[in-house]
């Protein structure tokens, strides 16, 4: 299945007894190789030699030239430190939701409805079901269905669970909503493939030797099922931190829900400011790889891939 | 072990949960809206049978099309090769080219979009089809790799040998024995290549200039109403995902039945 991308690596199964020439191996490595060299290094480092740019002494809009210009970070930081703080936010909260959302989901489907491969397949189907229709499509749809004027909203204001003049479709809530959403199948699927394999006689022997059900959970269930959960969380958290779909202004979110990535998109697409998208784009991503490395460090695979 | 009722019905609901805009999706494609398909108005099929109506939503379909073809072919041979490669022999540098592989994927899309455009604009390329699909094959790469390698590991060494031992030619014993059994990876990690490809919005669009594909469509529709034909076109699309996944699900199982017997 293509999904299983999305599961955490088997053991490298390496077959050592085919030791040939280096010749087949570099035809084979050799054109994937290169080509992420030249067309994800490279822009890499393009991105970091452009976010050091200053401004073209002609003071003309969009031309800047070679330069060692670190105060263009120190800019980025002051300028949008509401956008950096919200994307972490954003994304923590998300991947939490997301998390508790799907465990008890993927430990159905993983784990009890083994006896019934048909149907366990069927609901696996259903869940990578959101992947073959429009990610932008089904965020406008949830737009529409929790829009102002819709049935849910109406309900939700007359019992009084939001006040009159409240809304829901442009405030942050509505943003990690959307997330949360978009992102569940990401962490369903790893959490699936893991608790898939499990032994269950575990779950029995702890029973048997008078553990309550919670310390069951604790002690056997949750740590057999860490690769599921550090990818999983991986696969969220990192595309959500860098989303500027669900905060910008025409889908769930408003000016006040921005991200880094709206800034991004704003500064290179729109101003112009070319350095400034390009510093914003390295800090993501340097941030990112220190959360990533910590976590994993703690948690303690190295073997992802 | 006790009925987990509770958790089945949790379970159901979850589910209900992630298909409800799928339904809200096709349900608006068959709304008798005009402009802006915000509110229900009625059942109508012209959106269906007129689906080109709406500016150049049908030119952007191609685009997409077209854009994920070509980067599915291109990503599914090298991301193949490098699976192969990776898995079949052992060589110097493997952890980092594991790393190099790991990378993209760890990449915000934004991240990538931003950098490549940064690089085309730095070295005077224009952008539009052509770069669209450099990115696109950069991103599906990894994704191919990945799930090819889980194929290639299961493979049983033994089969080769068997080859070999017949007198078959390495040529042979690779498109006789070798490629037909990773096949299947192949053919899952093409369609998941095509399926991101085709869905992408934010890498797209840094780097398609003044190429639209229907991501993009549905993006710059959003701020005035997106119109019911993309809801057509993406119900399309769904329809037929669905089918392809069903019908591989039911071809694997009598297969295995046969097997059985």
């Amino acid at each position: 299945m293509a999904f299983a991308a999305f599961g955490s690596a088997p053991a490298n199964a390496q077959s050592g007894s085919n030791r040939k020439s280096g010749k087949i191996v570099l035809a084979l490595l050799l054109p994937g190789l290169v080509y992420l060299g030249l067309f994800f290094l490279t822009p890499l480092f393009s991105l970091i030699t452009t976010s050091l740019e200053t401004p073209d002494p002609s003071g003309a809009i969009g031309v800047y030239q070679y330069g060692f210009e670190i105060q263009n970070y120190v800019g980025v930081i002051t300028d949008y430190m509401p956008q950096i703080i919200r994307s972490f936010l954003y994304a923590f909260l998300a991947t939490f939701f997301a998390l508790l959302i799907s465990y008890p989901l993927a430990y159905f489907i993983g784990v009890k409805m083994r006896g019934r491969p048909t149907l366990q397949r069927l609901m696996v189907t259903l869940v990578i079901a959101p992947f073959f229709i429009s990610f932008l499509l089904r965020t406008i749809a949830w737009k529409q269905i929790l829009s102002e004027g819709g049935a849910i909203m109406q309900w939700v204001h007359s019992v009084g669970l939001m006040g009159p003049n409240d809304y829901f479709i442009g405030t942050p809530a509505a943003v990690v909503f959307g997330l949360t959403y978009n992102f569940i199948p990401f962490m369903t699927l790893p959490l699936y493939t893991t608790l898939e394999r499990f032994d269950v006689r575990l779950l029995e022997a702890g029973s048997d030797l008078y553990a309550s059900p919670a310390k069951v959970f604790r002690k056997i269930t949750l740590p057999i099922s860490m690769p599921g959960v550090i990818s999983g969380t991986l696969l969220t958290f990192i595309p959500i931190a860098g989303d500027y779909v669900n905060a910008s202004r025409d889908f769930l979110g408003s000016s006040k829900t921005s991200m880094i990535g709206n800034m991004v998109e704003a500064d290179f697409l729109q101003n112009l400011r070319y350095p400034s998208a390009a510093a914003l784009s390295v800090l993501l991503m340097a941030v990112i790889l220190v959360l990533v490395s910590v976590y994993v460090k703690k948690a303690g695979t190295e073997d992802l891939l | 072990m006790r009925k987990p009722i509770g958790l089945a019905i949790y379970s159901g609901l979850a589910l209900v949960f992630l298909l409800i805009p799928i339904v809200y999706t096709i349900a608006f494609s068959f709304n008798d809206s005009v402009r802006s398909n915000t509110v229900w108005e009625g059942f109508t099929v012209t959106h269906w049978t007129n689906v080109c109506a709406k500016g150049n939503i049908c030119e952007a379909l191609g685009n997409s099309i077209l854009i994920g073809a070509i980067s599915t072919l291109i990503a599914t041979v090298l991301g193949s090769a490098l699976a192969i490669g990776l898995v079949r022999y052992s060589f110097k540098f493997r952890a980092s080219t594991n790393l190099l592989l790991f990378l993209p994927m760890a990449t915000p899309e934004v991240v990538l979009g931003a950098g490549l455009a940064a690089f085309f604009f730095n070295i005077g390329f224009a952008s539009g089809l052509v770069t669209t699909i450099i990115a696109h094959v950069m991103f599906c790469l990894s994704f191919v790799v990945v799930t090819v390698k889980a194929r290639v590991q299961t493979l049983d060494p033994v089969l080769e040998e068997a080859g070999r031992d017949l007198y078959a030619n390495p040529n042979q014993v690779f498109w006789k024995i070798t490629f037909p059994l990773l096949l299947p990876g192949i053919i899952s990690a093409a369609l998941l290549s095509f399926a991101l490809s085709f869905d992408d919005f934010i890498i797209t669009y840094f780097n398609s200039g003044s190429v639209t594909t229907f991501p993009k469509f549905i993006y710059v529709a959003a701020s005035r109403g997106v119109p019911a034909e993309a809801n057509v076109i993406a119900s399309a699309v769904f329809l037929l995902a669905i089918v392809i996944v069903l019908v591989t699900q039911i071809t694997g199982a009598i297969k295995r039945r046969k097997l059985a017997n």
